[in-house]
């Protein structure tokens, strides 16, 4: 099982222990060659790098059964509603979904969860759906992990989807990480990229690991469903059909009452353009110096028509702005028209959550910023210069 | 109380970088470090212990034998009691082996009345095991959460969506995922140090915490990683300098017009 090492081709070059993302191998002090320790995940990754062809992947071959695998047919988009208003990342969804079922030559199914939500039908098939499974049950009022788990997990071991796609939202992320367990099945996190093998009908996922320095390709060639979460942002919306209409499958179950109990939402962004959504973007980092000149920012914001503000961590961390307003791996991936960067310095973290952008500005002091190598157009200057100029010039 | 504290041994991924001619990972010389988001979940975990007398604080990860690091620095920091789960067993787990992993050992301690793990590790970065490791073991999970306070056997969390946040309350023993702004951790202090120096670690195998050999590891994984790559280099556009910030700015301005985004 994992990684096998032929020592007697093993010339301990090294190459291989550099490549390790996990620090899995070792030189031994004896001789130089190399051993392999528990932290190898079996990524592959120092397989290709042996120039000596010493190292090969093994994997016990657990044929699953077949037969149990066909049951498996469709595609499911969970179709995520806050305040019964379904969330742009499940039109993002079914857009991708509509395509790779079609070449799985299967329906497209939503599910929609929740009290009192079923006319947020109408649009889901607009949207692509062919089917809308419906679980409306009052444990499902407001969103908590458990019961939320517990209607899509028996959906699923009713109708046997065969791949499962949820947005990789605060919701998504935290329950079906819980479907994944109860119904046994493998889940991708925060897939960029998505395909299908036809003739295997797998899934192909693609991922960023490592803050965003990888790209990992996973495939769930043994379990179904196939499931996996999806960047929000990273597919575009399709164009709604109006009048499109599909088969409602309102679905009956008997829900546990919810153990966790919602006290109180609070909308912390309410006066504010959210940067999740946005069309226009001005973000500031630590160059911005103090939350004083966020207000320069929004300035420029206001100039261009109205933009939401953005924020490196830098400048979140600094205790500049909220953290609802960061973006990058660790806040929100956005994909709006115009992306302007001001004072920020482009680190891997940062660009992993606005490299989608159309287009994207940066101004930044020093010439050498990472920001300038994935920008469109970037000035090189002092921001409290150039933004000033910049409305002027807008304004006109 | 009893509070058990996920955590994992992580590379440090901000030095980890791409050689451009080879197009693979260079991780020469990066250290391997507590995952960043855990500490925050340990000191969650602190702050409950200085708050709530008679509250015990227990540290588990599962890694190989040099995670015993990260132990060393969480007792360091004032954890009670560490647990390192470490067979080759568990090697090549996915998410969904691993969180089985962990629950087991998490069954084998004394009754735990909050389980708390670092938001995502910045390696494998799935937030996933948290709401795993919960389900094995029957608990609630309140994901993203950024703040605690506990009475009479209950908790009330405040939990981050991506737009604002929303108060809740759950029974004990339940699960968290604990964001960054939660807290400035701790240093460790010199006391703990000495402790950590002191610490005699036993790894704790498979067997010890009675883990179903059929749901551990790479077989066991329904995952699998085919292919490791680089991301496509990124292309800049042009790079605009040495010229006035007013003619500078002009120029981008007519830029946005003449392409019709503004
Ligand atoms: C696990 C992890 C997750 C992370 N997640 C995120 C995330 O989600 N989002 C994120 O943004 N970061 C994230 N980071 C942090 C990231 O690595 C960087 O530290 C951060 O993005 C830097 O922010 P910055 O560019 O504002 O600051 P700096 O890197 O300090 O850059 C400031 C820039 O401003 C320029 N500047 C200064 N003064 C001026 C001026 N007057 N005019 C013009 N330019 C000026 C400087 O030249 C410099 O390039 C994460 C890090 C880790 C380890
Ligand atoms: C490139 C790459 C991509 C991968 N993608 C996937 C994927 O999409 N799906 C999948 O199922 N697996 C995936 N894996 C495997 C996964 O990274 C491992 O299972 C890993 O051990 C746990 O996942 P994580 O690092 O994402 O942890 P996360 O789920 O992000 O960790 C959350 C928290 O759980 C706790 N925790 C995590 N691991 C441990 C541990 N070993 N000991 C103690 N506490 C821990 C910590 O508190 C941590 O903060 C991938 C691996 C690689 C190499
Ligand atoms: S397979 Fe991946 S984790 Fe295992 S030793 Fe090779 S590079 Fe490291
Ligand atoms: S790359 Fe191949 S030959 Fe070189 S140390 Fe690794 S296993 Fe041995």
């Amino acid at each position: 099982m994992g990684l096998k090492i032929d020592l007697d081709l093993c010339t301990g070059c090294g190459a291989c222990v550099a490549v390790c993302p996990f620090c899995a191998l070792a030189q031994r002090a004896a001789d130089g060659k190399v051993e392999v320790n528990e932290a190898c995940t079996a990524c592959g990754a120092c397989v290709d790098v042996c120039p000596v062809g010493a190292l090969s992947m093994e994997v016990a071959e657990k044929k699953a059964d077949a037969a149990a695998l066909d049951a498996f047919r469709g595609l499911w988009v969970f179709a995520e509603q806050r305040g019964g208003k379904v969330q742009e990342v499940a039109f993002e969804l079914l857009g991708e979904g509509r395509v790779l079922a079609d070449k799985l030559g299967v329906e497209l199914g939503a599910v929609l969860l929740g009290h009192q939500v079923q006319d947020c039908a109408a649009t889901l098939f607009e949207h692509g759906a062919d089917k809308v499974y419906v679980v409306d049950h009052p444990a499902l009022a407001a969103y908590t992990a458990e019961p939320y788990s517990e209607a899509m997990s028996a959906l699923i071991r009713k109708y046997k989807p065969e791949v499962v796609l949820a947005g990789a939202t605060s919701m998504g992320r935290g329950f079906i990480a819980r479907v994944a367990i109860q119904v046994n099945a493998g889940l991708t996190a925060d897939c960029t990229e998505l395909g299908v093998d036809v003739d295997q009908r797998l899934l192909l996922q693609t991922r960023p690991a490592f803050g965003g320095n990888i790209m990992a390709c996973i495939v769930c060639p043994d379990h179904r469903p196939q499931m996996a979460t999806v960047r929000p942002k990273v597919f575009k919306q399709p164009a709604p059909t109006a009048g499109r209409t599909g088969q409602l499958v309102a679905e009956k179950l008997d829900l546990k009452d919810p153990v966790v109990k919602v006290l109180e939402t609070v909308n912390a962004m309410q006066n504010e353009v959210n940067v999740a959504g946005a069309e226009f973007i001005v973000t500031g980092g630590r160059g911005v110096g103090g939350p004083e000149n966020f207000k320069l920012l929004a300035e420029l914001a206001e100039a261009l028509g109205g933009a939401a503000i953005g924020a490196s961590r830098a400048a979140v961390d600094a205790g500049w702005i909220s953290s609802f307003h960061q973006v990058g791996q660790t806040g929100k991936t956005v994909r709006p028209k115009i992306y302007i960067a001001c004072g920020v310095s482009g680190q891997i973290q940062h660009l992993v959550g606005m490299n989608s952008s159309d287009t994207i500005i940066a101004i930044n002091k020093d010439p050498d910023a990472p920001i300038f190598g994935v920008a469109d157009v970037g000035i090189v200057g002092d921001l409290f210069q150039v933004v000033p100029e910049l409305i002027q010039a807008l304004k006109k | 109380m009893h509070i058990v504290v996920c955590v994992k041994q992580v590379p440090n991924t901000t030095q980890v970088r791409i050689n451009p001619e080879t197009n693979t990972l260079v991780r020469d010389g990066v250290e391997s470090i507590l995952n960043p988001f855990d500490e925050n979940a340990l000191e969650m975990a602190l702050q409950l212990k200085e708050k709530h007398a008679g509250t015990k604080v227990t540290v588990l990860t599962m890694g190989p034998p040099q995670a015993a690091e990260v132990l060393k620095e969480a007792v360091g920091r004032g954890a009670d009691a560490v647990v390192l789960l470490c067979d080759r067993a568990f090697a090549g787990s996915d998410t969904w082996a691993t969180s089985y992993a962990l629950s087991t050992a998490i069954r084998k301690l004394e009754p735990a009345d909050l389980v708390l793990f670092g938001k995502q590790a910045i390696d494998g970065d799935t937030a996933q095991v948290g709401p795993g490791v919960a389900d094995w073991l029957g608990m609630p999970c309140i994901a993203y959460a950024r703040k605690i306070e506990i009475a009479d056997g209950r908790a009330v969390v405040e939990r981050a969506f991506e737009d604002g946040y929303e108060k809740l309350e759950t029974p004990l023993p339940c699960a968290l995922t604990v964001l960054k702004e939660a807290n400035v951790p701790r240093m460790a202090s010199l006391r703990g140090k000495m402790a950590a120096k002191k610490l005699a670690l036993q790894p704790t195998t498979a067997e010890a915490v009675g883990a179903d050999p059929a749901k551990l590891g790479l077989n066991a994984s329904p995952t699998r990683v085919v292919k490791i790559f680089s991301p496509p280099p990124k292309t800049g556009g042009v790079k605009w300098q040495g010229e006035e910030p007013a003619v500078l700015a002009q120029r981008l301005a007519d830029l946005l017009r003449e392409r019709k985004l503004i």
